[in-house]
C-alpha cells in the first residue's frame, strides 16, 4: 500500500472517530435538554429549569468540539479523496449539501437563538428554539447516513462508461435504502443511550456526595431511561443492521464472526485466533447454531464463510484479496456489542433502582455508572464505526470502488504527514480544554435558584 | 460550443457564487470583528462585549461556507475534487484557524483567569486573520488560473499560490472584511467599542479603497481574451469611494450596506469574468475545468435545485429573524452582569 493511501486512511479513521466522540452525545443530549426545558415551562417547577441549565451548558461545551471537527470531515473528501469524490460527486455530494442547507444551517441558527435569547424570546418560543435544534441534530444524522449507506449498498445508480464516474439514477431508491434504515434508526438509538450514560455519569458523580439531590435525583431517573431505551434500541436495531448485512455485506459478517468456511447451521463464535496463511482459526469456541438464528431468525439457515465469498469475489472482480482486516472487524464487533451489553445493564440497574426509590443508595453502582457507563458508550460508538468503515475494506464503495487509488493523486505523502500529524496534534490538544471545561461544570453542579434568576447572563460568551 | 446560459449547469453556477458570497457578506464581518479584537478590545469586558455582537449568529454565518462547499461537491463534483486536493495545505491551515476561532467563541469566557482568555483571544484573531487572507489568496488564483493538466489535476504545488496577484487579492479580502467589522461594530456596539470602532473604520475605509483599487486594475491587466470582468470592478472602487463618504458622515447603516455591495460586487466579478470556466489552467485553456465538463448529472442538478429553491428563502428567513432578535446594541452593562 503506498504510503499517501495509507496515511490518509489513518487521518479518516482518526479524524472521523475523534468527531463521533462529540456528536452521539449531541444527538442524544439536545432532545433531553428540549424536553426537560419543556417539563419547566409547562410545570414551572425550578427543579427543571436548573436542569435545562445544567445540562444545557454541558451540551454546549459538546457542541462546540462536534461542529468544529465537522468541518474538516467535509473538507477531507475532496482534500484526501479527490478521486473517491469524481467518482461518487454525482451521488455522494448531494446528501452532504443537503444536510448543511436544511440541518446546519437549523441546528447553528436556533442554537444561538437558544444561548441568547433567553430574555429576548417568550419562554414557550426559547423552547421552541431548542426543539428545533435536536429536531436539526436528527436531520444531520439523516443526511450524512444516507451519504455513508450508499456506500455501504450502492443502489439507484448507473455507472456512465463516458464520464467513468457513478451517475444518480433514483433519489428516491438512495434515501429509502434498506441500508439507511437499518443505520439511521441505530445511530439515533445510540445517541439516546451515549448521552443517556453520559448524564448518568455526572449525575451519580453527584448522588455519591449527596450533591443537588433534588436535581441530581430527577436527572439519574431520566439518564437511566434513556440508557436503557437507549441501548435496547441500539440492540434492537444492530440486530436488524446485521440482518441487512448478512444480505448485502456478507463478507463483513463473515469477517465479524471469523467464519472461514460457509456453515449450515452456523456458530457464533465467542473467542477466535486466526490463522490468515491456512484460511482458519487456530482456535475458536463456539456456540453452535447461534449465527443462524442471528443472521436469520432460524436455527439451521446456512451463513457464507470467508473462503466461499473471497472465491466468489475473484470469479466476479478478478484476483485480489477481499477479505478485510479479521483482527480489527473481529474485535471490534465483539468490543461494539460487549460495550452495548454493558449499557443495556448499566440502564437495567438504573431504572430498577429509580422504580424502587434507590437510585443513589448503592455506591457501587453510581461508580460503575461514572466510570463504566461513559467509557462503555465511548468504546462502542468508535468501535461501532470502525467495525462498519473497516470490515467495508477494500471497497470504499462496495463492490463497486475499491479504496486503494481514490486518494488525491496531487496530494503526497508528505503533505498528508502534515495534515495528519497537525490534525491529531490539534484534536489532542482540544481535548485538553474541552475535557476541563466539561468537568468543571459538571463538578460545579447546577446554581441555585438565586443564581437562575440571570438565566442570560451565565448563558453569553 | 455554446451552450448559451440557460441551462442548469450555469443556474449552479449561480447558486454558488451567491452562497460564497452571502458566507463573505455574513462572515466576513466576523472576521473583521476577530481581527479587530486585540486593537479595540483593550479590556477584558470591551472584548466580551465584541464578541457578543456576533456571538448568537457567526456560526450560522459560516454554515453558508459548509453549505458552499457542499454544494459543489453535489454540483461540480471536478471542480471540488481539483480545489479542495490542489489548495490543500492553504485549506489545511483555514480548517486550523476555523477549528481554533470556533472553540474559542464557545469557551474563552467559561474560565475567569487570564492566561485562559487571552490564549482564546489569540485563537480568535488568528482563527479569523487566515482565513480573511487566505479566502481572498484562493479566488485571487481562480481569476488568475491554475496549472491544471489534462486530467484535470491541480499539479503547481503550495508555493505558486502565493504568486503577488493572488496574495493582493488576499490583502484585499482581509482589510474589506476588517473594514466590514469595523462597521458592524458601529452598528451593533455601543460605549468605548463603538466609538473606537469608528475610528478605525474612518483610516480603513480609504485603506480599502487603495488597496482594492489595486487588485481591480491587476485584474483588467490580467484579463486576455475572453475573461473581460466589464465595469463591475469599477463599481466595487466607486462603491466604496462611497464608503469613505458615508463614514466620513457618519452614516454607518448606509456604509455597511455598501461594504456588503462591495463585496458582492467583487465575487460577482470574480464569477462573471471566470465563467464558462471554474477553473482555468495555464497550461492549456482547453484543461480547463469548465461548469460544464465539472458539472454533475442532469439529474443531481435538477434534485438539488428543488431542494435549493425551497430550503435557501426558509434559511434566510430564519436567520433574518435571528438578526432582528439581537438587534439591539450592547455595551459593557450586557456582559458584566454574568458571573462566568
Amino acid at each position: 500500500m503506498d504510503a499517501a493511501l495509507l496515511l490518509a486512511r489513518w487521518q479518516f479513521g482518526i479524524v472521523t472517530v475523534y468527531h463521533w466522540l462529540f456528536v452521539p452525545i449531541t444527538l442524544g443530549i439536545t432532545w433531553m435538554v428540549a424536553i426537560m426545558e419543556t417539563s419547566w415551562v409547562r410545570t414551572k417547577n425550578p427543579v427543571y429549569l436548573r436542569m435545562t441549565k445544567f445540562w444545557g451548558k454541558l451540551m454546549l461545551i459538546n457542541f462546540a468540539i462536534g461542529v468544529v471537527t465537522g468541518i474538516v470531515q467535509e473538507f477531507q473528501f475532496g482534500m484526501n479523496w479527490s478521486t473517491y469524490s469524481r467518482f461518487v460527486g454525482d451521488i455522494f455530494g448531494a446528501p452532504l449539501a443537503i444536510e448543511a442547507l436544511l440541518a446546519f444551517f437549523i441546528e447553528s441558527t436556533f442554537l444561538g437563538l437558544w444561548i441568547f435569547g433567553w430574555k429576548k424570546l417568550s419562554p414557550t418560543v426559547h423552547m421552541l428554539m431548542i426543539w428545533l435544534v435536536a429536531f436539526g441534530t436528527m436531520a444531520s444524522a439523516f443526511w450524512i447516513l444516507v451519504a455513508n449507506s450508499w456506500m455501504q449498498y450502492p443502489v439507484g445508480y448507473v455507472f456512465n462508461p463516458e464520464t467513468g464516474r457513478a451517475e444518480m439514477d433514483n433519489f428516491l431508491q438512495i434515501i429509502t435504502s434498506k441500508m439507511v434504515w437499518a443505520q439511521f434508526p441505530h445511530t439515533i438509538a445510540v445517541g439516546f443511550a451515549t448521552a443517556g450514560a453520559v448524564m448518568l455519569g455526572v449525575a451519580a458523580w453527584h448522588l455519591a456526595r449527596k450533591n443537588h439531590l433534588d436535581v441530581m435525583r430527577k436527572s439519574a431517573a431520566f439518564a437511566s431511561v434513556a440508557l436503557l431505551a437507549g441501548s435496547l434500541g441500539v440492540a434492537f436495531t444492530g440486530h436488524l443492521l446485521g440482518q441487512t448485512m448478512v444480505q448485502v455485506q456478507p463478507m463483513k459478517m463473515a469477517a465479524a464472526e471469523a467464519l472461514w468456511n460457509t456453515e449450515q447451521p452456523a456458530s457464533f463464535s465467542l473467542f477466535a485466533v486466526g490463522d490468515k496463511k491456512n484460511s482458519r482459526n487456530a482456535v475458536d469456541v463456539v456456540i453452535p447454531r447461534a449465527l443462524s438464528l442471528l443472521s436469520c431468525n432460524n436455527l439451521d439457515c446456512e451463513v457464507q464463510g470467508i473462503n466461499d465469498l473471497q472465491a466468489e469475489m475473484v470469479a466476479e472482480h478478478g484476483p485480489g484479496d477481499y477479505i478485510p482486516n479479521l483482527f480489527v472487524t473481529y474485535w471490534g464487533f465483539r468490543l461494539m456489542v460487549g460495550s452495548g451489553m454493558l449499557m443495556i445493564l448499566i440502564g437495567g440497574l438504573g431504572v430498577w433502582f429509580y422504580l424502587r426509590g434507590k437510585l443513589d443508595e448503592h455506591w457501587w453502582f453510581l461508580k460503575l455508572a461514572l466510570w463504566v457507563g461513559i467509557a462503555a458508550a465511548f468504546l462502542g460508538n468508535a468501535m461501532g464505526w470502525i467495525f462498519t468503515e473497516m470490515g467495508r475494506q477494500p471497497w470504499v464503495v462496495y463492490e463497486v470502488l475499491l479504496t486503494r487509488g481514490t486518494n488525491s493523486p496531487t496530494v503526497p505523502a508528505a503533505w498528508v504527514t502534515i495534515s495528519l500529524v497537525g490534525l491529531s496534534l490539534l484534536y489532542g490538544l482540544l481535548a485538553i480544554p474541552a475535557v476541563y471545561l466539561f468537568v468543571k461544570f459538571a463538578k460545579a453542579g447546577p446554581g441555585d435558584e438565586e443564581d437562575n434568576a440571570d438565566v442570560a447572563a451565565s448563558m453569553v460568551y | 460550443m455554446d451552450q448559451g446560459i440557460l441551462n442548469l449547469e450555469t443556474l449552479w453556477f449561480v447558486l454558488i457564487g451567491v452562497l460564497w458570497t452571502g458566507f463573505f457578506f455574513l462572515e466576513g464581518f466576523d472576521f473583521g470583528v476577530g481581527i479587530l479584537l486585540p486593537f479595540i478590545g483593550k479590556k477584558d469586558e470591551d472584548r466580551r462585549v465584541m464578541i457578543n455582537t456576533i456571538g448568537p449568529t457567526w456560526d450560522g454565518n459560516e454554515v453558508w461556507l459548509l453549505t458552499a462547499g457542499g454544494a459543489m461537491f453535489a454540483a461540480f463534483p471536478e471542480w471540488y475534487a481539483t480545489m479542495f486536493s490542489g489548495f490543500y495545505l492553504a485549506l489545511l491551515l483555514i480548517l486550523f484557524a476555523l477549528i481554533v476561532r470556533g472553540v474559542a467563541f464557545e469557551y474563552r469566557s467559561k474560565n475567569p483567569t487570564s492566561e485562559w482568555r487571552t490564549m482564546w483571544d489569540w485563537a480568535i484573531f488568528i482563527g479569523s486573520f487566515l482565513p480573511a487572507l487566505l479566502f481572498g489568496v484562493a479566488f485571487g488564483n481562480l481569476v488568475r488560473g491554475l496549472q491544471i493538466d489534462a486530467a484535470g489535476e491541480y499539479v503547481g504545488g503550495f508555493w505558486a499560490l502565493l504568486n503577488p496577484y493572488a496574495l493582493v487579492m488576499g490583502i484585499t479580502s482581509l482589510v474589506l472584511f476588517t473594514l466590514h467589522g469595523s462597521l458592524f461594530l458601529s452598528l451593533k456596539a455601543k460605549g468605548v467599542v463603538y466609538d473606537r470602532a469608528v475610528s478605525v473604520a474612518k483610516p480603513l475605509s480609504i485603506a480599502t479603497t487603495v488597496v482594492l483599487a489595486l487588485a481591480m486594475i491587476w485584474s483588467y491587466a490580467l484579463s486576455e481574451g475572453g475573461a473581460v470582468p466589464g465595469l463591475l470592478p469599477i463599481v466595487a472602487i466607486a462603491l466604496l469611494g462611497a464608503v469613505i463618504w458615508l463614514v466620513r458622515s457618519e452614516m454607518f447603516g448606509w456604509a455597511f450596506a455598501l461594504t456588503g455591495v462591495t463585496i458582492a460586487t467583487v465575487m460577482a466579478a470574480i464569477f462573471i469574468a471566470t465563467y464558462p470556466n471554474v477553473m482555468t489552467s495555464t497550461i492549456d485553456p482547453d484543461y480547463s475545468l469548465t461548469v460544464f465538463n465539472a458539472s454533475s448529472s442532469a439529474m443531481t442538478l435538477k434534485i438539488m435545485s428543488v431542494v435549493a429553491l425551497i430550503f435557501v428563502p426558509i434559511v434566510l428567513g430564519y436567520q433574518t429573524w435571528s438578526y432582528w432578535v439581537f438587534r439591539k446594541r450592547i455595551g459593557r452593562e450586557d456582559v458584566t452582569t454574568a458571573a462566568h
